[in-house]
């Protein structure tokens, strides 16, 4: 079930745009706030990998309040690529990252990340979008059912090598 | 996936989808193929877990009285079976190995089969019945027109 949060209202409008180096702190701030632990090496990294190169097939969107003019923060970020042939795939695209400020949850920013994202892929000529999610995550499992995914033809397996 | 659960996924979604209608449980059979007194008890059990009220007499029936974003389908399968993934093995005390392994290919089959139920509300599926709907109009245009 989601999380049950205060929530603020969202009286502007919606701007989702590709980030940029200027989202750096407010992409690891607002993940810092929403998974307790700040890595900002690891979203620099992503930065430089998604935000910059090939822009054509790697897309790092967020949504920000009013018109995106004002530093005022984000709302939301969502992260995916065109991956192709692993598995024995043909190209897909993944979304590997989607986070929303709790406080302006159940608004339809998330929606409007997951739309922006599968537009990206569409004109990328991706036919196909996938993700991964934890089981144990409803919040996660309920957001990308209620968008239209379904289980797919893989499934992941895994094994513990401490173990004999 | 029992057949009262089937029922009452069925009767919700109808009620769901029609907030401002009452329907009856003769109607809602007729729809689906059930027999009216089967679905009367399953919308008993809706009715007592808060799910749907009944109003009765003339152009009565049951109305949706939950929330649809927040309920689950395994909240309405828990409602009529049981979804615990507790251990089932008669004895896990004298379990053999191969009784635990066993037990353990079931564990993974339930836990991935409950989170499916309970990543599904009530308004995700209407939105499917949407979607296919849709689908299914434009592969209608699609077709070749029939002479």
């Amino acid at each position: 079930m989601p999380d049950t949060v205060e929530e603020q209202s969202l009286d502007n409008a919606l701007s989702i745009r590709r980030a940029t180096t200027d989202h750096l702190k407010h992409v690891t701030d607002l993940d810092a706030r929403i998974t307790g632990k700040s890595k900002p090496e690891y979203w620099q990294d992503i930065f430089e990998r998604y935000a910059s190169r090939r822009v054509d097939q790697r897309f790092f969107l967020v949504a920000e309040p009013g018109d995106g003019t004002a530093d005022t923060g984000i709302l939301g970020l969502i992260a995916g690529e065109v991956r192709g042939w692993e598995f024995g795939s043909e190209p897909c695209g993944w979304i590997f990252a989607v986070s929303v400020d709790p406080d302006y949850r159940q608004q339809g920013i998330g929606e409007a990340l997951f739309e922006a994202m599968v537009d990206e892929f569409r004109k990328a000529g991706i036919p196909k979008v996938r993700t991964m999610v934890r089981r144990q995550n409803p919040l996660h499992m309920s957001f990308f059912r209620s968008e239209g995914m379904v289980a797919g033809p893989y499934i992941q397996l895994e094994m513990n090598l401490e173990e004999g | 996936m029992q057949k009262s659960s089937r029922l009452a996924i069925y009767a919700l979604i109808e009620l769901a989808s029609n907030p401002d209608r009452q329907i009856s449980a003769a109607e809602i059979g007729a729809k689906y193929r059930v027999s009216a007194h089967h679905l009367a008890k399953v919308l008993l059990t809706l009715g007592r877990a808060g799910l749907v009220q009944s109003i009765r007499g003339v152009g009565g029936g049951y109305t949706f009285t939950g929330n649809a974003k927040r309920l689950t389908l395994l909240e309405i399968i828990s409602l009529f079976e049981d979804t615990s993934t507790k251990c089932k093995l008669s004895d896990p005390s004298k379990a053999t190995n191969e009784e635990w392994v066993l037990f353990d290919v079931s564990k993974e089959i339930n836990d991935i089969t409950m989170s499916t139920y309970s990543s599904i509300s009530i308004a995700t599926l209407l939105k499917q019945v949407e979607r296919r709907k849709n689908s299914k109009t434009s592969k209608k245009d699609m077709a070749p027109a029939q002479f």
